[in-house]
């Protein structure tokens, strides 16, 4: 009886199933003109930007021949996990090879494995992975704070509007990015650190204590941001959402 | 058949037993539809993909015991909210879960909201009372509320929260676009406390603007306005050859000349022709306008206009009367009034019209306009409501001119018109005119913009908090606004700040720019001598800042007045002078000051007091500092300074007095050379 009913039950579903899924009808790829034999990135990777939104700049791939040239013409296609958006998701690259998209990551906070892909002369796909970072709520409270304190001197990349103190400084401090060496701190030891300056850890007292200028909640938003940017990647980073 | 159907009948209903049965058998069935439905639901199937996941897990028992099954619910009757997405959303509130990829699994990211308080659809939208992925999430049937897109989620804060809230910069950027690139011009924004939503850009009045250009770069600018400058806030119309000339025509013949404008200046350029450069550097027109630089880089300010292409634009005369007081064309205007001499408008002058793309109009022949064309001009700058956001002499401001959008996040779908193979929803709608407006039909006048992807979903994001639910939220629940300041300096010094736009740049009681520092305070902070000094000759305190305070040549009267106003009304009632010592501190306490800087706090990380041993670039020089500023300013700002600085850079050490004592003794130990005892009173 039971089994009847499971049968009886499977069936309705496949049979809403298959009447419920849309299937769109897959637009023809552009035919390639000409065929690479690698793909790389140009810019566009590792960028960092708030769960859901826009990258700030867009994703640029070039396609290359065996000796390394740029191939024109080339076709060029972009997957991901689900949620994440291309605009273009694929096309031809233009005269100096290269083809470029803008990239809207999913919703969820994490890092999130990009594939390019082309096609070269066997018609075997060549493909690259590019990652992104996406932020959450309180990484992006984090991040706002980094900007404000932290960045003058813990990014030894200087701007126009923006000259790092890096250099000027006897004792370098850590880049966040610098995961094997950070990742290494507890986040306990983080927190000491920045609320009670270097000397808490025994270290450099070039690092002032923060603790009376940031709260306990924007503590925990920095070190979940020096977590989520860091690389290798950090066990508290988010998951990794990649194409299944 | 007949018979065969005969047969089947009989063994069924043959007689009242066997009827019987049969039919207690189909009502047994149609019995079981429901349970079964209950069985099979989908919550009920991750539940249990949910119970098998956790299972393995290193904390499967805390895990497991949190884990309440059965369908959820988290009810507020003062939010109307029946949200049961909780039923499927087994770990939201698991922080340990953090690892988990796949939905509906996945932990909800911290906020400053509790699950609990808020409910989910507050935030997120979608069908809260719905038990089904498709109901919950989706437009089905009678329900119009689809769940938000992730990229546009910071509009729901923006519902209760009126003021900047740190944590949305997606809805901040898309309410100061909106502002910035006057949007609000055409399409009235009545914000939910009621409040307009004002433009900040600062389109130029066209009442005079043959004084200041030509016919041509008018052609050119309204055919493509980026083309001049990528930085325009002024849209692309996507005017025929014929539109633009006809507009072009009647701007120039509705243009009245000013007296001023047209003064011819005997004074000739430096013959150095390095001259302008360094003129322009000095003057630090850079703080505010941007130019290109030979690898395409735009490098300036973005207080003012591009000057990249300048030379293509204006007129030599329009531009020498400009420089020597824009305020005669431009009342309002942003730029200070530099007092320039006459040699130095003529090198500055000829540097900026130097400044010129000669393929920018190369091909723009225009030959003289007939009446007609003048005429057709103006209806075409009344159709296209030129004056919405330009003065245009005899052209009325329109009203109404475009549709209003204070409810625009709550606009029904049935009423919107989508483009073939874009998506049936109100975000993609609003998204989608943003980035094509005139694929929507013939006719549209809405013109395009050149606003980047994220630029977009900020504004859609801005634009979805504005909404039925956002304009009938009772006050107790939504956070207001912080009030927008109007301050304005009164009297002889006020007028004088206006006319150098001090508040360009600076801010006084939360009215002005933050590009250069918050002067609220200026007149506890520093000593009279050097605020004389610096305003005659501003030398930068920042070594790392490109963006400085220029000099404007100002009159020791002028100076005079400035200083006094700011001396006396600048005061921090917090800080007391008098606190201080007036002799001077004794050495001891200045050397273990000393020690403090170098050692316990360690100051030299971002301040220079030596310049051979410091290198400290972030916060400002201090070589000088006990010339500069109060020692009670100093005593002050070492115990706490957020409280007289909010937002600085500067930690908070919480000091003990004796520290900052010893500190301000030091510093205040540092003094400039040659006008040491002028300082004081």
């Amino acid at each position: 009886m039971i089994r009847s009913f499971l049968t009886i039950g499977t069936l309705f579903t496949a049979v809403l199933a298959t009447s419920c899924s849309h299937k769109t009808a897959a637009t023809p790829l552009p035919a390639p003109t000409a065929f690479g034999a690698a793909i790389v990135e140009s810019s566009g990777g590792k960028q960092i930007a708030q769960a859901g939104t826009a990258l700030p700049q867009p994703l640029v791939v070039q396609v290359n021949d065996e000796q390394g040239t740029a191939v024109a013409a080339a076709l060029v296609e972009f997957s991901a996990a689900p949620g994440v958006a291309f605009d273009p998701s694929y096309g031809l690259t233009d005269s100096s090879g290269q083809f470029t998209t803008n990239v809207t990551l999913g919703g969820m906070a994490g890092r999130y494995k990009l594939t390019a892909s082309t096609t070269d002369k066997s018609r075997k796909k060549v493909a690259l992975t590019i990652e992104e970072i996406a932020l959450s709520y309180q990484q992006t409270l984090g991040r706002q704070l980094n900007d404000q304190y932290c960045e003058r001197c813990h990014n030894p990349e200087s701007t126009v509007e923006r000259v790092s103190n890096f250099d000027n400084l006897e004792i370098k401090p850590h880049p966040f990015t610098e995961g094997d060496t950070l990742n290494k701190f507890t986040d306990v030891d983080l927190s000491a650190i920045i609320s009670h300056g270097g000397p808490a850890l025994n270290k450099s007292a070039l690092m002032p204590a923060w603790g009376n200028t940031l709260s306990k909640s924007d503590l925990q938003a920095l070190i979940s941001y020096i977590r989520a940017v860091s690389d290798p990647p950090n066990r508290n980073a988010g998951p990794v959402f990649a194409k299944n | 058949m007949k018979e065969k159907l005969k047969s089947l009948w009989q063994t069924l209903f043959g007689d009242s037993v066997r009827a019987f049965g049969v039919v207690s058998l189909v009502f047994l069935f149609s019995l079981a539809i429901a349970p079964a439905k209950n069985h099979f639901s989908e919550w009920r199937h991750y539940q249990h993909g949910y119970v098998k996941m956790i299972r393995n897990r290193s904390d499967a028992v805390t895990l497991q015991r949190h884990f309440e099954g059965g369908i959820q619910q988290i009810w507020l009757p003062d939010l109307a909210v029946v949200d049961r997405c909780t039923s499927c959303h087994v770990g939201l509130k698991e922080a340990s879960l953090g690892d988990v990829a796949t939905q509906p699994y996945r932990p909800h990211p911290a906020i400053p909201h509790k699950i609990d308080q808020f409910g989910c659809t507050m935030c997120h939208r979608g069908q809260g009372a719905a038990t089904t992925a498709a109901e919950a999430h989706s437009s089905t049937l009678a329900w119009e509320q689809p769940i938000l897109p992730a990229k546009y989620i910071e509009s729901s804060c923006g519902e209760c929260h009126r003021g900047t809230v740190p944590g949305t910069p997606q809805l901040s950027q898309g309410r100061h676009l909106l502002s910035r690139y006057g949007c609000v011009r055409c399409h009235a924004v009545k914000l939910p406390d009621g409040k307009i939503m004002k433009a900040t850009d600062d389109p130029p009045s066209l009442s005079h603007i043959a004084d200041k250009t030509t016919r041509e770069w008018i052609y050119a600018w309204l055919k493509d306005p980026q083309a001049y400058a990528a930085t325009a806030t002024m849209p692309n119309f996507k005017l025929s050859d014929d539109d633009a000339r006809d507009i072009s025509a009647f701007l120039l013949a509705n243009s009245t000349p000013l007296p001023a404008d047209t003064a011819v200046l005997s004074a000739k350029a430096s013959p150095d022709p390095a001259a302008g450069a360094s003129l322009y550097g000095e003057s630090f027109c850079s703080s505010c306008h941007a130019v290109q630089n030979a690898a395409g880089n735009l490098v300036g300010g973005d207080v003012g206009p591009e000057l990249t292409r300048v030379g293509n634009k204006v007129k030599l005369e329009w531009l020498q009367a400009w420089l020597r007081n824009p305020r005669n064309y431009d009342e309002e205007t942003a730029m200070p009034h530099y007092r320039l001499n006459d040699p130095q408008v003529a090198t500055l002058s000829a540097f900026l019209l130097a400044k010129t793309d000669s393929d920018l109009l190369a091909n723009v022949h225009l030959e003289a306009a007939t009446p007609d064309q003048i005429a057709h001009g103006k209806r075409l700058v009344s159709d296209y409501g030129c004056a919405s956001c330009h003065e245009i002499s005899g052209i009325k401001k329109p009203e109404n001119f475009a549709p209003e959008l204070s409810r625009i996040g709550s606009k029904p779908v049935t009423q919107l018109v989508f483009l073939p193979g874009m998506q049936h929803t109100l975000p993609d709608y609003i998204a989608t005119k943003i980035k094509q407006p005139r694929s929507f039909g013939q006719g549209l006048k809405m013109p395009q913009y050149a606003f980047t992807p994220a630029q977009i979903d900020s504004l859609a994001t801005a634009l979805l908090a504005l909404n039925d639910r956002a304009a009938t939220l009772p006050p107790s629940l939504t956070v207001a606004a912080k009030p927008e300041s109007d301050y304005r300096p009164a009297g002889k010094a006020g007028k004088l700040m206006h006319d150098l736009a001090c508040f360009s740049c600076h801010r006084i009681n939360g009215h002005g720019g933050d590009m250069a520092p918050d002067l609220t305070w200026e007149g506890s902070s520093v000593q009279r001598q050097w605020l004389v000094e610096f305003l005659k000759n501003p030398n930068t305190l920042r070594p790392a800042l490109i963006r400085r305070m220029p000099r404007f040549n100002l009159t020791d009267g002028e100076i005079n007045e400035l200083t006094d106003y700011m001396m006396t009304v600048y005061q921090n009632p917090a800080i007391d002078r008098d606190s201080m010592p007036l002799g001077g501190y004794p050495q001891g306490q200045i050397e273990l000051g000393k020690q403090l800087f170098y050692g316990k706090y360690a100051c030299q990380g971002c301040h220079i007091v030596d310049t051979k041993t410091d290198k400290g670039y972030i916060g400002p020089t201090l070589t000088q500092v006990g010339s500069r500023l109060t020692a009670a300013w100093i005593f002050g700002w070492m115990k706490n300074p957020q409280a007289l600085r909010p937002g600085s850079t500067e930690p908070n050490r919480a000091m003990s007095d004796e520290d900052a004592r010893a500190l301000t003794a030091f510093l205040m130990s540092q003094k400039s050379r040659g006008k040491t005892e002028v300082a004081k009173r």
